[in-house]
């Protein structure tokens, strides 16, 4: 079993500019980012926000090969978007999409990898309290998003082992024999991770 | 302590036979104040279901449960605070993305400030033997690594009762004696249940339960004599 490499969640510490730059910054210039790449066209544009981006993960002395083994996926996700869009809409489309999915998902990689998750964790916290009187767990919010982060690496792990028992099996042909077991145990799994977290009292 | 009075779980299934109730555990009466107990038992016993009762993570149907004097059931944030849990496989429980943010989150609870959360989180694992690993994702920990982070993050909170659901049933040997010289050397009473009939000899006193029912209960020499003679039976 090969064990999946993903890029986002994993804090390397450091004390680059960005490592330095204050949470709230970091999260505020993600979503910033995230808004303009929805509300600026142009193939132009999004090679110049991939650029920025990827200044920033220069700055931010991300290690290269690694980056880019836990973007392999993004970037085969993005070169068949690219092929499509170019098919159906016109090349401009295809590269702004494209580019414009490899942005995020690497500007994302970025702070994730600048702040450690427990601090992620206590800002989320803070941001959602005032949404407290509208129901909203402020620490359930925070704890969602961590786990997500968590979730990524360990579903491609477990899809890895799924995919090895239906070759094991001769089934590597067969949809169905690695996506049923995926989603039974995906649903295990998310099963035991509750009860690990109650468990260890989080959200008593 | 742990007190079982009268504790049982039923559950109701519904299947190609028609509906009805399963007895998962017959009720358990008894009083654990030994430091060390072992629960020892076939597959799908019931040795599980009587380890979730310690904490609450199952509730009893009938009869109740008691944990250092508290009611699992109308006290159990109270009791989880006191009692810490291993589950068989780590993975479920390693809920972060790096090793010392895993530590952190059970410290969560007890220290606010950021800082000194990763400073004590720092401080449990170099007392686990896995500074070297405060930031190394935990996908990336061999498994008895995990088992042992799995432990790091619950004993960081310093229960006075550990249960243990079979935490050396996935690992080599090598890593079955580290968890078991740690386990062997805490303070907080330790209720096992395990595979490992040597653990269980280890025990100061041992439950073996078959078909949902506690069938021994006392002497480890003479537990593991029983629950021999039972599958040999089979």
């Amino acid at each position: 079993m090969t064990t999946w490499s993903s890029p986002l969640g994993l804090y390397r510490p450091g004390s680059s500019v960005v490592h330095r730059a204050p949470v709230w910054l970091r999260l505020g210039a993600l979503t910033a980012l995230a808004v303009a790449l929805v509300v600026l066209r142009g193939p132009g544009t999004a090679a110049a926000l991939l650029l920025a981006t990827v200044a920033l993960a220069v700055l931010a002395r991300l290690p290269w090969r690694s980056t880019l083994r836990g973007l392999a996926g993004v970037l085969v996700t993005a070169a068949a978007l690219f092929a499509y869009q170019t098919w159906q809409r016109g090349w401009a489309v295809g590269a702004e999409v494209s580019a414009d999915l490899v942005t995020m998902v690497l500007a994302a990689t970025v702070v994730t990898a600048t702040t450690p998750t427990d601090v992620l964790l206590d800002l989320l916290t803070r941001a959602v309290r005032p949404l407290r009187r509208l129901g909203v767990d402020p620490e359930a919010f925070g704890l969602a998003v961590a786990l997500m982060l968590r979730t990524i690496p360990a579903l491609g792990d477990l899809f890895g082992e799924v995919r090895d028992a239906a070759r094991a099996r001769g089934l590597e042909r067969s949809p169905r024999a690695q996506l049923v077991p995926f989603a039974i145990r995906t649903v295990a799994r998310a099963r035991l991770t509750g009860e690990a977290l109650t468990a260890r009292g989080v959200g008593d | 302590m742990i007190e079982f009075d009268g504790a049982g779980v039923e559950v109701f299934v519904d299947g190609p036979r028609g509906a009805g109730t399963r007895t998962l555990l017959a009720p358990v009466t008894c009083a654990l104040t030994e430091q060390r107990v072992a629960v020892i038992g076939a597959n799908g016993s019931g040795k599980s279901t009587l380890a979730r009762l310690v904490n609450g993570l199952r509730l009893p149907t009938s009869g109740s449960v008691r944990t250092c004097g508290l009611d699992v059931a109308s006290h159990g944030p109270a009791v989880r605070a006191q009692v810490g849990f291993v589950f068989t496989d780590p993975d479920a429980q390693l809920v972060m993305p790096t090793v010392i943010e895993d530590v952190a989150l059970s410290l969560r609870r007890t220290v606010r400030d950021a800082r000194e959360r990763a400073d004590r989180a720092a401080e449990v694992l170099s007392r686990f033997g896995l500074a070297d690993h405060l930031h190394t994702p935990v996908h990336a920990l061999s498994g008895g690594q995990k088992q042992l982070l799995a432990l790091a993050g619950v004993l960081a909170t310093d229960p006075r009762v550990l249960v243990c659901d079979e935490p050396t049933t996935l690992l080599d040997l090598r890593w079955r004696r580290v968890v078991d010289d740690l386990l062997d050397g805490l303070t907080a009473q330790v209720l096992q249940v395990t595979h490992d009939l040597d653990a269980a000899l280890r025990a100061e006193r041992v439950l073996v339960i078959d078909h949902g029912s506690v069938v021994f209960d006392g002497d480890p020499g003479e537990a593991v004599s029983s629950y021999r003679s039972l599958m040999a039976v089979r």
